[in-house]
């Protein structure tokens, strides 16, 4: 990855962006996120298959964008995040470089977004195995061993948001659950606080999620919450032919509709 | 110092669960070990590092009902949930850290107002320590003025020796009268230096010292620095042995409900947002500096305690590898 | 044993399924008792949390009903709704939620008697089901909780 490490300190030294978000070494042999400001500070940049960080998060916040310019590494979940985020107005394009990362370690540089709209459309991400292993668990319980499945899961859940807090796409300055006047989810973290809270996470992220996997690697108790949002991913696919993050047309699946959507339960 | 052996320990936890305790120890479940109350001896898991959770839950759990209330025409009434109901706890196996941990928390639900709540599940609770032969990276205790060895905290603390079998320390009147009962149970133990059969753990920097330092460094720019990864979640505070903010919660209908109260965290973007739209702390490097200075800096001062043992569980869980000692080591330097 | 009468709560747009449950009425057409009508501006307001609150709260069977396609009073209400139902309903199915206890159907303002067979015969599927049990004791987490739950 000497190549991103070189980009990174010419972005840098030629004040063409303020810092660099990217992935460092961190403790205990995890990998975290990176922000390198000085050129000189560019060769701890590091990139390889375990960086699962959406660094599309930082690039809407309010402390990172005070910086000023920024270049962002991005593997194929995060140009995908990058193009719904455009979509939804929360990036633009002339504030942000794209370091674009391939599966195979290599730099990619991207013009403009289009340039990620056409290459994300090329180079689709597969599902990780274990990850397709659970849906197949999943989609072969019958109803009920389903329900007990999240239960039980859900029982783990603390409520500590990181599932929210790690999401590019919980992108919401004030988010449901922290209204009150109704107060639609229970604040505590009691089963049916945390049943609500789920749903209503992933029905939030339908259509919207760049199946990263972030909110389940983050989960401290670890919750496949992440698995919530892959299944209606693929049913999406199914029901509408589209995933999310392949185009820059602002047309996010809930907020549209189509005249002769196919449904068969409507009476 | 007494001995206790491998065998004898399934008949002490039978004496306390058959004095109608409840055991809260570490149980490995969904591939994690994590304090929870168990039924089984079989269940407790003896050679962990560090659990999931803390023990605090025992005193300060997740959701802690206060009161009942009903509202109707003839007026409002109310109902406390009864304190003299609450169950004896024992908290099995807690690490020097864990049961250091409960005197910092005591500090808090007791410094102005006397929380009866959180001060009668503590005078039920009984713990025993176990010391640790083991540690990990992340574990930073010494640093915060707690040994791998301490007793502070436990009423009888057990240490492992390599055959399986434990020293017995009974450290308080509590433990003296648990080993009163069961006296068959303990045995004279051998002259063994209990400094040699406790993990060591590299001090990297002196909390004394950082408390000084840290005092006056409320302006300094490496807060910024810090905070930038931080996601603004509370798994550090949750997982906290002493993290102790709540919040207070009404859930019911229109005739009633109940009153409760459940852990909140300082790390939340909305924890300090005023009614008017207004934040103090609006950005995510202003929660990081009030975490780090309220351990270190005001709860010193003000209750004489540090709000941090050096458990480690919040650099651990963090999903962005928020490595508090790495960054206390950095304050030290800057 | 008495039978069971489950409790169904109603979820409908004030243009259409409300003008016609009125013309059910005002037509002398009697239907099934147990529905709880709440009238909303439209299908498009109805949101999810809404049913997930309806359940928690005790509702056996939820129905949701608006104006057919092409004549909602906005446009697009019910279109926007009926994206929104065929995500929801698969999310609950793969949350092992018993979707089929929420029943959508539009019915127009002139569609009175559509409106009582629809209660009628989500009451009888409704009954056939049995009371929401498993939703219903998951509500009841907060007031059963103790500090042994940990």
């Amino acid at each position: 990855m000497n190549k991103l490490k070189e980009k990174a300190k010419e972005l840098l030294s030629s004040r063409a962006v303020q810092v660099v978000v990217g992935y460092e070494e961190g403790t205990g042999g995890k990998i975290r996120p990176a922000f390198v400001s000085r050129p000189e500070d560019a060769d701890k940049l590091l990139y390889n298959a375990d960086c699962h960080h959406n660094l599309a998060l930082y690039l809407y916040k309010h402390e990172t964008k005070r910086i000023g310019k920024m270049a962002v590494v991005a593997p194929p979940f995060v140009l995908r995040s990058i193009l719904i985020l455009t979509t939804e107005f929360q990036l633009e394009e002339d504030s942000l470089v794209v370091l674009g990362v391939t599966p195979e370690e290599e730099l990619i540089e991207f013009a403009n977004f289009k340039e990620i709209e056409t290459w994300v459309n090329q180079h689709p991400i597969g599902m990780k195995e274990k990850d397709r292993e659970m849906l197949n668990r999943l989609n072969a319980m019958s109803r009920d061993e389903r329900w007990q499945f999240w239960q039980n899961e859900f029982s783990k859940c603390i409520k500590c948001f990181a599932c929210r807090g790690t999401c590019p796409m919980c992108s919401c300055f004030r988010c449901t659950v922290d209204y009150n006047a109704p107060q639609w989810i229970s604040v505590g973290s009691h089963q049916l606080g945390n049943f609500d809270w789920h749903l209503m996470r992933a029905m939030h992220l339908a259509g919207r999620c760049s199946v990263c996997g972030q909110c389940g690697e983050a989960c401290p108790m670890d919750i496949p919450v992440h698995l919530l949002s892959f299944q209606i991913n693929e049913d999406i696919f199914k029901m509408f032919g589209s995933r999310a993050g392949l185009t820059l047309k602002k047309e996010s699946l809930l907020s549209t509709w189509k005249s002769n959507d196919v449904e068969n339960f409507i009476r | 110092m007494k001995l206790i052996k491998k065998e004898d320990l399934p008949g002490l936890y039978g004496y306390l669960a058959s004095a109608g305790k409840k055991i809260f120890a570490p149980v490995r479940k969904n591939g994690m070990v994590s304090f929870s109350f168990t039924s089984a001896f079989e269940e407790i898991e003896m050679s962990y590092i560090q659990t999931k959770l803390s023990a605090k839950a025992a005193a300060f759990p997740k959701i802690e009902k206060l009161m009942k209330y009903t509202i109707q025409k003839e007026g409002q009434s109310y109902e406390p949930y009864d304190v003299e109901k609450f169950p004896g706890i024992v908290v099995w196996g807690a690490h020097p850290c864990d049961a250091a941990a409960f005197h910092p928390l005591n500090a808090v639900f007791t410094w102005e107002t006397h929380d009866k709540y959180f001060t009668r599940r503590l005078e039920n609770l009984l713990i025993i320590g176990l010391s640790c032969t083991s540690h990990d990276e992340f574990c930073f205790c010494t640093s915060v003025g707690v040994h791998p060895g301490d007793t502070k905290g436990s009423d009888i603390q057990l240490t492992p020796l390599p055959g399986g079998d434990y020293l017995a320390e009974i450290i308080t009147t509590k433990g003296e009268a648990v080993a009163a009962a069961v006296p068959a149970l303990f045995s004279p133990a051998p002259g063994l230096n209990k400094e040699e059969l406790v993990t060591s753990v590299e001090k990297r920097f002196d909390h004394e010292a950082l408390h000084a330092k840290i005092n006056g460094m409320f302006d300094h720019p490496v807060w910024k620095e810090q905070a930038l990864r931080c996601i603004g979640c509370g798994a550090c505070t949750y997982v906290c042995p002493i993290c102790s903010c709540f919040d207070i919660q009404d859930e019911g209908g229109i005739f009633g409900g109940l009153r409760y109260r459940c852990w909140d965290s300082c790390g939340f973007g909305h924890f300090t947002i005023h009614t008017s739209g207004h934040n103090p702390r609006e950005s995510q490097d202003t929660r990081w500096r009030q975490r780090l200075m309220h351990k270190f800096s005001y709860q010193p001062q003000r209750q004489e305690v540090f709000g941090c043992v050096g458990c480690g569980r919040c650099s651990r869980n963090c999903p962005v590898d928020m490595n508090i000692s790495e960054h206390l080591t950095q304050i030290m330097a800057v | 044993m008495d039978q069971f009468e489950p409790k169904i709560v109603a979820f409908v747009c004030n243009w259409c399924t409300y003008a016609g449950a009125d013309l059910t009425g005002t037509s002398r057409l009697k239907y099934a008792h147990n529905v709880r009508i709440i009238r909303f501006p439209c299908t498009g307001r109805i949101d999810f949390l809404l049913l997930q609150q309806a359940f928690a709260k005790g509702a056996d069977g939820i129905i949701v009903s608006g104006c057919h396609p092409n004549d909602c009073h906005y446009t697009s209400g019910n279109f926007h709704a009926r994206r929104r139902w065929m995500v929801f309903r698969q999310m609950l199915e793969n949350m092992g939620v018993e979707a089929e206890r929420i029943v959508f159907s539009w019915v127009s303002a002139a569609e009175g008697a559509k409106w009582a067979d629809l209660v009628n015969e989500t009451v009888e599927s409704i009954k056939k089901l049995g009371p929401y049990h498993k939703y219903q004791d998951m509500a009841k987490s907060l007031e059963e909780w103790e500090v042994t739950h940990e």
